[in-house]
């Protein structure tokens, strides 16, 4: 007669068993996330999941800034409508003449048969939490693909480049800031017309321009903006201005230090600009299509 | 000192609903949107409570809660899908080994014996991360898990609240 214990002992596998299963699991998880994409499924469901927390624990901050207007004195809106009255009076200045040197460029580039640059379509959205997370600079805000946000599009501030969306939820996307570690942007040189790339630090307020040779022309407060080749970033976004160069004959490359223009962690609201624009496809490899085109001829003759 | 626990004192069976929000409410604390140097000493709110489930309800909470949870934190913080989980996970599995003993010392007895548990947590994110190729966050990274140490003593006091029996009924 077989002896087994009673249901009150019976508690499944042992914890060993379960911590082991999940360890595994996890590390599945991760090696799929890194190596491959078909987890973004997942991703997706638990972003839809958790979005009404997300909403909620960014309340708190919204009703104290909306609390902060509705106390407001008198003299502080006084002050603000002249501020802003004489703002807007410079910006209408600024922008009839913009809007001239538009038309102007638009004229020659038609000359050019080049094509139209970026319209200026965005969507404006809010930043709703900086992710607690020490590895990458990154943000979460408002709007995702509902709100016509993609992932590769570039999110600007009034002053320059912030980052690129790198995930779009249904209401949230998450924004990789130009900070972030290894976080490549095609920039030029106004001054000097020269062609870099500039890597996030992994630090706030710093970035690098890598692989500069001694030779370069660049120098002190040179503006770098970008240059819009990757086809991600529009051409010509203020994204940084040198800082430090440090030239030392041990290693081939200079150092270059900037600071990023835009508000990297400062703003609240960002710009989502509705590109990346269709740039044409890449030239299709010739030389190993022929031969392979070729051969089968060669085999009936 | 009546809260301090005592292993005698029967406390009242606890509903699942309130596990539901405690968790629920650490999650929202974790997501709060905050910068600058507070963000290196919040502390990680979901594994406290995730560590105080486990040692006290050994059996109604297990592993694999924590790991759904630990699914949702990396959704929520954008990192590798599993960083967290596994953190959980483990912290979880040493709640379990630990709980029969934790439960005999007192609250302050308790916080040492926390603390590294959450400090190995943290450092568990930490190593994915980097066997990713991000790099060291910096020493000030384990800060929050000091915190969340010394919110062990309060934390475990608040959870008992809603436990405690009521009045004697044979008195009124």
């Amino acid at each position: 007669m077989e002896h087994s214990p009673p249901p009150f002992f019976k508690r499944g596998p042992s914890p060993l068993a379960r911590v082991g299963f999940f360890s595994l699991l996890s590390l599945v998880l991760m090696t799929g996330d890194t190596r491959l994409q078909y987890l973004e499924v997942l991703r997706q469901a638990m972003a839809v999941v958790i979005y009404p927390l997300q909403r909620l624990a960014a309340a708190p901050a919204e009703g104290l800034g909306r609390m902060g207007e509705f106390f407001v004195t008198q003299s502080g809106l006084i002050d603000e409508n002249a501020r802003l009255r004489k703002a807007h009076l410079e910006d209408s200045a600024r922008l009839q003449r913009h809007e001239s040197l538009e038309a102007e460029n638009a004229q020659l580039r038609k000359l050019l048969e080049a094509r139209a640059r970026f319209d200026g379509g965005a969507v404006l959205a809010e930043i709703l939490y900086a992710e607690r997370n020490p590895f990458q600079r990154r943000v979460v805000i408002d709007k995702g693909t509902r709100g016509g946000v993609r992932e590769g599009q570039a999110v600007v501030d009034d002053t320059g480049v912030v980052g690129q969306v790198t995930r779009a939820y249904p209401w949230t996307a998450e924004v990789t800031l130009i900070t972030d570690k290894d976080h490549a942007v095609p920039v030029q040189s106004v001054r000097s017309g020269l062609r870099a790339i500039v890597f996030g630090s992994g630090e706030d307020g710093a970035l690098e321009v890598r692989y500069m040779p001694e030779s370069a022309d660049i120098r002190n407060g040179d503006l770098l903006v970008t240059s819009g080749i990757d086809g991600t970033y529009p051409a010509g976004l203020p994204v940084a201005s040198v800082r430090l160069i440090e030239r030392n004959s041990g290693y081939p490359f200079v150092r270059v230090l900037c600071t990023p223009t835009a508000g990297v962690d400062r703003h609240r609201q960002v710009l989502v600009l509705s590109g990346p624009e269709s740039i044409p496809e890449r030239p299709v490899p010739e030389p190993e299509s022929r031969p392979a085109a070729k051969k089968p001829k060669r085999e009936r003759n | 000192m009546p809260l301090e626990p005592r292993p005698q004192q029967i406390l009242l069976p606890v509903k699942p609903a309130l596990i539901a929000f405690t968790l629920a409410f650490a999650l929202l604390l974790n997501l709060l949107p905050i910068s600058g140097f507070a963000r290196w000493v919040r502390p990680d709110f979901v594994a406290l409570v995730i560590l105080y489930w486990t040692v006290h309800q050994p059996h109604r909470f297990g592993m694999g809660m924590a790991f759904a949870l630990g699914l949702a934190m990396d959704v929520a913080v954008g990192v590798l899908l599993g960083q967290h989980a596994l953190a959980y996970s483990l912290l979880a599995f040493a709640g379990f080994m630990l709980h029969r003993r934790l439960r005999m010392f007192s609250l302050m007895e308790q916080l040492w014996q926390v603390l590294p548990l959450l400090l190995a947590a943290q450092l568990v994110v930490a190593l994915a991360g980097m066997a990713k190729g991000a790099a060291f966050p910096g020493w000030q990274y384990f800060l929050g898990g000091l915190v969340g140490g010394l919110l062990w003593p309060p934390l475990s006091v608040a959870l008992r609240l809603p436990r405690l029996p009521k009045a004697d009924p044979d008195q009124i």
